[in-house]
């Protein structure tokens, strides 16, 4: 039994990445949150509890057993990129975790480097490159093309190099893209992207995807026989599978769309409603 | 337009850097494997039930295949497939190559049922087995797993493992990944050119 509990929990290939990435995210969170309860700025439960989700979920397809069956199952790799792509980044920006995270910093010397870092040149041209609406929603769905392309899905399924800089990409990429969409700040105070612009954004992301999604589960050739060469979790119709990935890449990402959309919307009804200035 | 080419021209630097990591340069008729793989690692049992490891085998070009002997189509067809292959090579050449046949099934796979089953493919099959932690652990290092489907009513249950074909040098290092629907012509040429390493 505790057996079976530790084979699932954990890694099946062990990553410094993602003990690095989520243990310091964790513990920032944490110490955040304390030290705003300290000054009475506590932070909203809910918010809370989507930014742990989030995570929690982001850090179960990468490093538990469910990356096994990602790496030799397709409609469950395809899963592992919805959290990683869609799920788990929107949940981490609906949580707008930054002011917790910036308060969980230790005072010093490292918050200062951290801040000064950020507020650099490089970085700060990067970002703002990176989040052009244009070449942002081109890298969102291009890297769901890229990896599915079947050439570069064969050679990332078998090149453990590869199948990192895949999963790591699909993850980051995601948080940029839907805090593009979901940042909570005014777009005329903050200098954030127009809630339209972030509509139609959603719009152009989504089209090419479903259309990926809808050709997956309609394909009647086997695209990615790379499943075939490396084995599968357990004997399933390849084209069984491929149906189920190509569903998994079509409709839930579809639906998630919708729904930040109305967020969206919502966010625009209820600026437009109050004053700019309020 | 300047700010949209420098990332792009970047990332596909880092990945054109990636791609060309991993020494000389062979053109082969499968899947270059060089530099992407660790070289052959394993702890088995051969078709006498004596416990081996991949120094047993290292001197001469060996290829690698999982499978079952229950199996009812991949298997048969790919062993059959490499033993055409080798067929083709030069008469005095052919017994410089061995193919290991690794059985992800050991509960049905015996060592003498092993034996029975390479047998019938040429003196170069070699047959293997071991628990499921040493098969397991050769499976992941080569990133293949394999499962076991449902039993039916006569107890027969399907499994499922890895399609292709590993090929190593005469040192043990792991080069080409031949599927299993490769022509056989391919395949020989393959095999030379993994003997001239």
């Amino acid at each position: 039994m505790i057996t079976d509990v530790l084979n699932f929990v954990l890694p099946y290939e062990f990553s410094w990445l993602a003990v690095v990435f989520f243990g310091t995210a964790a513990v920032l969170y944490v110490r955040g949150c304390q030290a705003l309860k300290e000054t009475g700025q506590g932070e909203h439960p809910g918010r809370q509890l989507l930014f742990w989700l989030g995570l929690l979920l982001a850090y179960t397809v990468l490093h538990t057993r469910f990356d096994y069956y990602a790496q030799f199952m397709f409609f469950i790799h395809r899963g592992q990129h919805l959290v990683l792509h869609h799920l788990a980044p929107i949940l981490l920006c609906l949580a707008n975790p930054w002011r917790v995270l910036a308060a969980g910093v230790p005072e010093g010397r490292s918050r200062l480097l951290l801040g000064n870092l950020l507020q650099s040149a490089p970085v700060r041209w990067t970002y703002a490159i990176v989040q052009y609406p244009l070449f942002a929603g081109v890298l969102f769905f291009g890297l769901i093309f890229f990896w599915l392309e079947p050439g570069i899905h064969f050679r990332a399924m078998l090149d453990q190099q590869y199948y990192l800089v895949m999963n790591w990409s699909m993850w980051l990429e995601g948080l940029l893209f839907w805090w593009l969409i979901l940042d909570p700040r005014h777009p005329e105070q903050s200098r954030t992207l127009g809630f339209g612009k972030r509509i139609l954004l959603i719009w152009f992301v989504t089209i090419p995807q479903l259309w990926l999604g809808a050709y997956i589960a309609t394909s009647r050739e086997p695209l990615f026989d790379v499943y075939d060469v490396c084995g599968r979790a357990w004997p399933i119709d390849p084209m069984n599978d491929q149906l189920l990935g190509g569903i998994l890449t079509w409709i839930p990402p579809g639906m998630m769309a919708v729904l930040t959309m109305l967020i969206v919307l919502r966010r625009l009804l209820h600026a437009s409603n109050r004053p700019a200035t309020a | 337009m300047q700010p949209l080419w420098k990332p792009a021209a970047l990332v596909f630097t880092v990945l054109g850097l990636l791609s060309a990591c991993g020494g000389e340069k062979v053109q082969w008729e499968g899947t270059d494997l060089s530099g992407v793989m660790p070289d052959l690692e394993f702890e088995l049992i051969n078709e006498d039930g004596d416990a081996v490891t991949e120094s047993d085998y290292i001197g001469q070009p060996t290829l690698l295949f999982f499978g079952f002997t229950n199996c009812p189509d991949i298997c048969p067809g790919t062993l059959a497939s490499l033993s055409r292959a080798i067929d083709r090579l030069q008469a005095d050449q052919q017994d410089d190559y061995q193919v290991l046949f690794v059985s992800v099934d050991p509960q049905r796979d015996t060592p003498d049922r092993l034996r029975e089953y390479t047998s019938a493919f040429g003196p170069q099959f070699i047959g293997l087995t071991g628990t499921q932690r040493q098969l397991e652990t050769l499976n992941k290092r080569m990133r293949a797993t394999y499962g076991y489907g449902e039993p039916d009513e006569n107890g027969f249950y399907n499994v499922s493992h890895s399609s292709a074909v590993y090929g190593f040098d005469a040192e043990g290092k792991t080069r080409v990944l031949i599927k299993s629907e490769l022509p056989t012509d391919r395949i020989s040429a393959d095999l030379m050119r993994l003997a001239q390493l």
